[in-house]
């Protein structure tokens, strides 16, 4: 087989999987999960440091050869998505920023306006921007025009384990855009991640149903064997369903 | 003299962005302060002296999806 890697601005990503920070029960389990799943990006969030208690660096869990997906969680605005994602670059991190818009805190549905509107300007700034957003074709071409790195329609609204409910909006992201298109949010099983990738997506970003799973480092396995055999899939090119049996053995009496 | 520090007030003696950091722990990889609404490089933090009034705000990487 030949080689297959994912080409995203100027990177190249062997593992089509990335995986997320969120909800690990202890910052110790995050390099055994990556190591485990191979995932070379991660993503990771700012806060104001608690200047109360002693807390542990992220970063220092994180290995050097994983690439850094910082986000833009918390801002409800355009506005505050750009000055997250200057404080990110200023960490001194890379130009790579997740743009992460949410006004709606019952099902944290990213604002698609605000997140292009951020894109646009982010852009221009060099950042090498992924728009996290509900899948529409417009804003999508919107985002490819204002200069975004890729495209990453949600599944299901984040942590619901919900899966492909967008599935069909999605796969016309995918026939469309000639940016990368990344599934992120509500992918809760390996299956759903394979499906996603059979469907021909470029990548999924999975984090609650690794970090949440009993064994983190097994679940983040377990996605990362589903991304590659839905990958695999798809460049073999699956034949279309039939509604009706096609025979697989000779359809002649066995002794005719 | 009194500051504002991620939104506390805090009592400090004069000193430097670098200073407080050191005395707070804060110098580790990845963290980020904005004096007065404006990012301060990591270079730059030695040459800010805080004064009465100001603003800080510290920020690093937590886990997040």
């Amino acid at each position: 087989m030949q080689e297959d890697l994912l080409k995203i601005g100027d990177m190249t990503f062997e593992n089509r999987l990335f995986t997320g920070t969120g909800k690990f029960s202890s910052k110790a389990l995050i390099p055994e999960m990556l190591e485990a799943s191979g995932s070379e990006m991660i993503t990771v969030a700012l806060r104001r440091v608690d200047l109360g208690s002693k807390t542990e660096n992220i970063l220092d869990y994180i290995p050097k050869s994983v690439r850094l997906l910082p986000n833009t969680s918390g801002a409800r605005n355009e506005k505050e998505a750009v000055r997250i994602a200057r404080i990110a670059r200023e960490a001194g991190c890379g130009d790579l920023i997740k743009i992460e818009v949410i006004t709606d805190m019952k099902y944290l549905l990213p604002d698609n306006y605000a997140t292009l509107l951020a894109t646009e300007i982010l852009a221009k700034e060099g950042f090498v921007v992924f728009p996290y957003v509900m899948p529409d074709l417009p804003l999508a071409r919107q985002l490819e025009n204002a200069g975004a790195a890729a495209v990453m329609p949600l599944g299901a609204p984040i942590g619901t384990n919900r899966g492909l409910e967008t599935r069909s909006m999605i796969e016309i992201l995918i026939e469309n855009c000639k940016v990368p298109v990344i599934v992120d949010a509500g992918i809760g099983r390996p299956s759903q991640a394979a499906a996603a990738m059979e469907m021909g997506a470029d990548a999924v970003l999975v984090n609650t149903a690794i970090s949440s799973a009993e064994d983190p480092a097994a679940m983040g396995k377990a996605f990362s064997m589903a991304v590659s055999a839905g990958r695999m899939a798809f460049l073999a090119k699956m034949r279309e369903e039939s509604k009706t049996a096609v025979a697989s053995s000779p359809l002649t009496g066995f002794l005719d | 003299m009194k500051i504002t520090v991620n939104g506390n007030p805090e009592t400090i003696d004069v000193c430097s962005i670098t200073d407080y950091l050191v005395e707070k722990g804060l110098t580790g990889e990845g963290v980020v302060v904005e004096h007065n609404y404006k990012i301060v490089k990591r270079a730059e933090w030695q040459g800010v002296q805080l004064r009465e009034g100001d603003n800080l705000e510290i920020l690093s990487f937590v886990g997040g999806g």
